[in-house]
């Protein structure tokens, strides 16, 4: 376990202007990392460059401007490519991120894969977005969700998802890992569990690209989702990767500009891969700033970062645990530097007002994934979420005001 | 008194917190204290929604005034809402219709005030507003 050196640290941090401030007159303890991710000067800078100097439409016009900024959108979906090591340039989708990735699929596959009386089979920690499009689905087709559940420590027991799988599902779609838990899935196993009887698998990577290399080649995943704004990127920009041969085949999702081929009143011929499933004009100025927070992300090297984020997770629940009455929520064998916590006798909203005015934002609430709060009966829990920039010193000042916290309301 | 009076009261007690942890020890003491809503109102059709904590609330309207009981899971938010018992229960569904909510930026709780906080103070500012509406349209009739 290396992560960064002190200078390393501080150099990183110099480049993300959004924490160098206060609030309430204390120094911003940002550990709300897993909602959206702070942006570096760079992806900052590159938005301004593009609107400054580069903006126009791409993909149509034959001026100068038009080409530039078509060729540096296209460099962008290359440097995806490359960034989650995928086969082909053309089976990354741009979309506005990890919710609308997985409703381009949930609509694309609705009809096409999905029908009347077929199973789609998700886990117990799924994040709404990786829920209710399926949820939906089935509900629209009368077909039948199937759901993996977890155990008191927050992990999927892999012998009830081998069971469902019997059932043969026509999708499974799983989360890399928990929003609310921080459990890492065995995604490489489970994939291989479901192929071995043929059923396709989707990957929610919003909380993995950026805190883990990702290979959507060793992982053999046949699709694999992802936001922008939780990697250092910008909001409103993300990517769907799905293997070409699913991609060749599912029909279009949205209509309109951009994907069209041939268009006669009548009748319309679509364009080819990955164009027929990015309709209207999209995010320019977003996927340029999604390249600059991959290469920041390239630069910085994800190993070390992973190493960075799981000392800080160490040390939160070393620093937490002797808060009397504190009960962690999720304590799963392989975990990501997410913590999720309630304190007996307190509500995890009170927690969240109280260190808030200490100057440390976390989140409180159920994490757009209740049924993970059912599942431990809890109306939610305090979550704290690490990211590259974070320090020993924010772990510190954390728990220090939780404890606080706790004192006033007790 | 009348929900002006009520107010400037609070504010005048308010003014006296040096720092933020005063306020807060003040809020979560209020929250500690009743009047509790009957429990057999504690139903989902009590429930105010847009509120990270439960909250429920209870109004009843005796002799032209409307009285409120309230209680929540969350015990700040349960001393946010026993202070806006305090200034509009026991007033009529004029005076709640046309009072304004100053008081809650004058005594520094403004970030309470955003639409989407966890503690959707605005919800149940409208919520009460909402039973004086129904109550004034009833006595109307």
């Amino acid at each position: 376990m290396n992560g960064f050196t002190a200078s390393e640290l501080n150099e990183l941090r110099n480049q993300f202007p959004a924490l160098h401030q206060h609030v309430y007159g204390k120094p911003l303890v940002y550990l709300d990392n897993a909602a959206t991710t702070q942006k570096s000067q760079l992806v900052i800078d590159r938005i301004t460059k593009y609107y400054s100097y580069e903006n126009c439409n791409i993909h149509r016009g034959v001026h100068y401007l038009s080409q530039e900024a078509t060729a540096a959108f296209e460099d962008v979906r290359a440097k995806v490519a490359g960034f989650i090591h995928a086969a082909k340039t053309e089976e990354i989708i741009f979309t506005k991120g990890t919710t609308e990735s997985i409703n381009l699929l949930a609509g694309s596959l609705d009809g096409f894969l999905i029908g009347t009386g077929d199973s789609v089979l998700v886990t117990g920690m799924e994040h709404h977005s990786n829920l209710v499009p399926w949820q939906q689905l089935c509900k629209r087709n009368q077909a039948k969700l199937l759901v993996a559940e977890l155990d008191d420590r927050g992990d999927v027991s892999l012998a009830q998802y081998g069971k469902l799988l019997e059932q043969k599902p026509k999708l499974v779609a799983i989360t890399h890992i928990s929003n609310a838990l921080g459990t890492i899935n065995p995604v490489k196993e489970m994939i291989a569990m479901a192929h071995a009887i043929d059923i396709p698998v989707l990957i929610d990577g919003a909380q993995s690209v950026a805190h883990m290399r990702v290979d959507v080649q060793d992982l053999d995943c046949d699709f694999f989702v992802f936001s922008g704004h939780k990697m250092y990127g910008p909001m409103g920009v993300g990517a769907l990767y799905g293997k070409e041969k699913w991609l060749e085949q599912m029909p279009p999702w949205q209509f309109g500009g951009e994907m069209v081929d041939q268009v006669s009143l009548q009748e319309t011929t679509f364009n080819q891969l990955p164009f027929k499933f990015e309709a209207g004009t999209p995010n320019v100025a977003g996927v340029l700033g999604l390249g600059a927070a991959m290469d920041f992300l390239n630069q910085t090297g994800l190993e070390k970062i992973g190493q960075h984020e799981h000392q800080l997770l160490e040390l939160a629940i070393d620093k937490l645990q002797s808060i009397p009455g504190i009960r962690f929520i999720g304590s799963a064998n392989n975990r990501a530097g997410v913590i999720s916590f309630v304190v007996d006798g307190t509500h995890p909203a009170d927690i969240g007002t109280l260190v808030d005015k200490m100057g440390v934002a976390v989140r409180t609430g159920h994490h757009c994934a209740q049924p993970v709060m059912t599942r431990f009966d809890v109306p939610g829990t305090v979550r704290a979420s690490f990211a590259l920039y974070n320090t020993a010193e924010e772990v510190e000042v954390f728990a220090a005001a939780v404890q606080k916290a706790v004192n006033m309301l007790r | 008194m009348t929900i002006q009076e009520i107010q400037e009261q609070i504010v005048s007690e308010f003014s006296m917190f040096e720092d933020w942890m005063d306020k807060y020890n003040y809020l979560i003491e209020m929250g500690k204290e009743v009047p509790r809503i009957d429990e057999r109102f504690k139903t989902n059709n009590h429930l105010i929604s847009g509120c990270q904590s439960r909250v429920w609330l209870h109004a009843e309207n005796r002799e032209g005034k409307i009285y409120f009981t309230a209680d929540s899971d969350a015990v700040i938010t349960k001393g946010i809402v026993n202070l806006l018992i305090r200034v509009f229960s026991g007033q009529s569904p004029e005076a709640i219709l046309e009072a304004n909510t100053d008081f809650i930026e004058q005594i520094g709780l403004k970030e309470h005030l955003s639409p989407t906080r966890s503690n959707g103070l605005v919800s149940m500012v409208k919520q009460m507003k909402l039973y004086a509406q129904v109550y004034k349209l009833k006595q109307d009739n």
